[in-house]
């Protein structure tokens, strides 16, 4: 559904976006990640044909964004960066005022207002105007704005900004539900809504895709992915070192972290410490297997030079 | 997609764009504001500084003449807004990348505050009951000067709403613009021209003249309606318009 090869975007000598390639079928939603600046927002200009891109090619259902650029626009939602609209307009002027740029009209486009109004929980605003609404709300009116014509695609750039805990849930929510039948790309730097929503995510650092997978596989990145960690009266360091399996120990607040040689069979690992520990005898508090921590492996991909050394 | 979407019209897209555009006007007190002024002012230069009623004469040149001058500062006002409020709140971004050309959202918006101006210069018309109330004014002449008014308030307009692509600044946009229309009426101004005159080529003057909003609005307020001064009047706006549609491309290019 989106295509998007050598994507380049230069702002003077300065490359925003380096080289981007990725794809994002029917059923997908990728999440972008990467730290403020990386590029993600640039990037989405450029899917949405706002930026015309330095080099590189972007297809949205077969149409080319810049030769082809209204039937390109036609297939896509967009939720700009902090959710602009008019704030001189009321919720319904607005919404009907983007149905008609989306070619409805009429009885058309009263279903579809009706049909986001009540998507987005804004019936209660309706004839308020914009510069009077809250920001949730606010964000939502725009949200709206995006799914006034059912698009196929749906770019958002951080839809759960600024939203509270409840807000960002149900939103969240609406997009796995968008998933399943559209193209989704959006844009957050919340790692637990990688989990909470996507199928895919990206992490971009500046302007080049560092990493790209599911969220499982993105966790498996991390050091701490299948470790077990031990909390056990009189465990002994260099008996747990010992095992076959283990490539290190370390001692976290009173318990004892082994980390496996091979990530793949965390398992293993967990029964030899387990054997281990009925041997010895130890009285074992608890006992767990680490998964990995979405935020260890952002923070190690995308550090600046300067703090990693 | 939902079926019952067919692919809009550029006219439909003028027109959905226009329609807001020109109704934002009227949400706030401001335009209200505006007509209020613009009515005080023609009416303040017509009779005051004008002498309409002295003059003794049935036609509305007292009032025609100012409006070089009350439009300098009042079309800046309207028009300032225009791209600049939707540059720094963002809605430029939604605007263009809906299916619209970009061409077609610089158009509309140019319609519908034209179309505010026009209104504005309508609401004018007691001026009009009043001159044939006295005497038997030309009222083919009062027409000339209405429309080269409109054409002119047009040309004001289209400058500004180039200046005000170029910042997110209202106010940068607002005397940017009124320094260029400044610059078109000076140049055919008779005690400018007069002056210059006295030290350049009387050919280079004329030259500079042609180029200025008085040598072409005179002839509307003779009662002239001639094609050269609406061509003038229309290249401005087709000049300025195609300047704000480079802009813009120019600053989505980075």
């Amino acid at each position: 559904m989106i295509l998007i090869q050598n994507l380049t975007k230069a702002f003077g000598p300065k490359k925003a976006v380096d080289d981007l390639s990725f794809a994002v079928e029917r059923g997908e939603v990728l999440g972008f990640l990467g730290p403020n600046g990386a590029g993600k927002s640039t990037t989405m200009r450029m899917i949405t044909g706002f930026l015309p891109p330095t080099a590189g090619r972007i297809s949205i259902g077969g149409h080319d964004v810049v030769e082809d650029a209204l039937a390109a626009k036609r297939l896509v939602g967009y939720l700009p960066e902090n959710a602009a609209s008019y704030p001189d307009m009321s919720v319904e002027g607005f919404l009907g005022f983007t149905a008609e740029l989306r070619g409805l009209y009429g009885e058309a486009k009263k279903k579809a207002v009706h049909r986001v109004v009540d998507l987005c929980f804004l019936e209660s605003v309706l004839h308020q105007q914009i510069d009077t609404l809250s920001k949730g709300y606010r964000h939502r009116t725009c949200l709206a704005q995006s799914l006034i014509h059912d698009p196929e695609v749906l770019i958002m750039d951080e839809p759960t900004d600024g939203l509270d805990p409840n807000q960002k849930h149900e939103v969240r929510n609406l997009i796995r539900e968008m998933g399943k039948t559209k193209a989704v790309i959006f844009s957050t730097h919340i790692l637990e809504e990688v989990d909470a929503a996507c199928t895919r995510a990206i992490i971009i650092d500046r302007g080049r895709i560092v990493a790209n997978g599911t969220p499982e596989e993105l966790r498996n990145m991390s050091e701490l992915a299948g470790a077990v960690t031990i909390a056990a009266q009189n465990a002994d360091a260099a008996k747990l070192s010992a095992l076959p399996e283990a490539a290190r120990v370390e001692a976290v607040n009173g318990s004892l972290r082994v980390y496996p040689k091979d990530k793949n069979a965390p398992v293993a690992l967990a029964r030899s410490v387990m054997d281990l520990a009925a041997r010895e005898g130890w009285r074992v508090d608890a006992l767990h297997t680490e998964e990995g921590q979405l935020d260890e492996v952002f923070r190690r991909i995308t550090l600046p030079d300067t703090v990693k050394k | 997609m939902n079926a019952s979407i067919r692919p809009n019209s550029s006219v439909a897209n003028i027109k959905a764009i226009a329609k807001r555009e020109l109704s934002s006007y009227f949400t706030s007190p401001v335009a209200y504001v505006f007509l209020v002024i613009f009515l005080l002012l023609a009416g303040f230069f017509t009779f005051t500084v004008g002498n309409f009623f002295e003059r003794g004469e049935a036609s509305l040149s007292a009032f025609f003449a100012w409006h070089p001058w009350i439009y300098l500062v009042l079309v800046p006002a309207v028009g300032m807004r225009v791209w600049s409020e939707e540059r720094r709140s963002g809605t430029m971004e939604l605007l263009l990348t809906m299916p619209v050309n970009a061409w077609e959202a610089i158009v509309a918006k140019f319609l519908a505050s034209w179309a505010f101006l026009a209104i504005a210069l309508a609401l004018t018309f007691p001026i009009v009951i009043t001159a044939n109330v006295l005497g038997a004014p030309d009222n083919g002449m009062i027409f000339a000067g209405y429309l080269g008014s409109l054409f002119l308030s047009g040309a004001y307009l289209a400058i500004t709403c180039m200046t005000s692509a170029l910042t997110r600044n209202q106010v940068v946009a607002f005397i940017l613009s009124v320094v260029l229309c400044l610059f078109l009426i000076l140049a055919g101004f008779n005690p400018v021209t007069d002056m210059m005159t006295r030290w350049a080529n009387p050919a280079l003057v004329e030259i500079v003249a042609a180029f200025s909003v008085i040598t072409h609005f005179d002839g509307f307020q003779k009662g002239v309606i001639d094609i050269r001064d609406l061509f003038f009047f229309l290249s401005v706006i087709g000049f300025a318009l195609f300047a704000t549609s480079v802009i813009i491309r120019n600053h989505r290019a980075g």
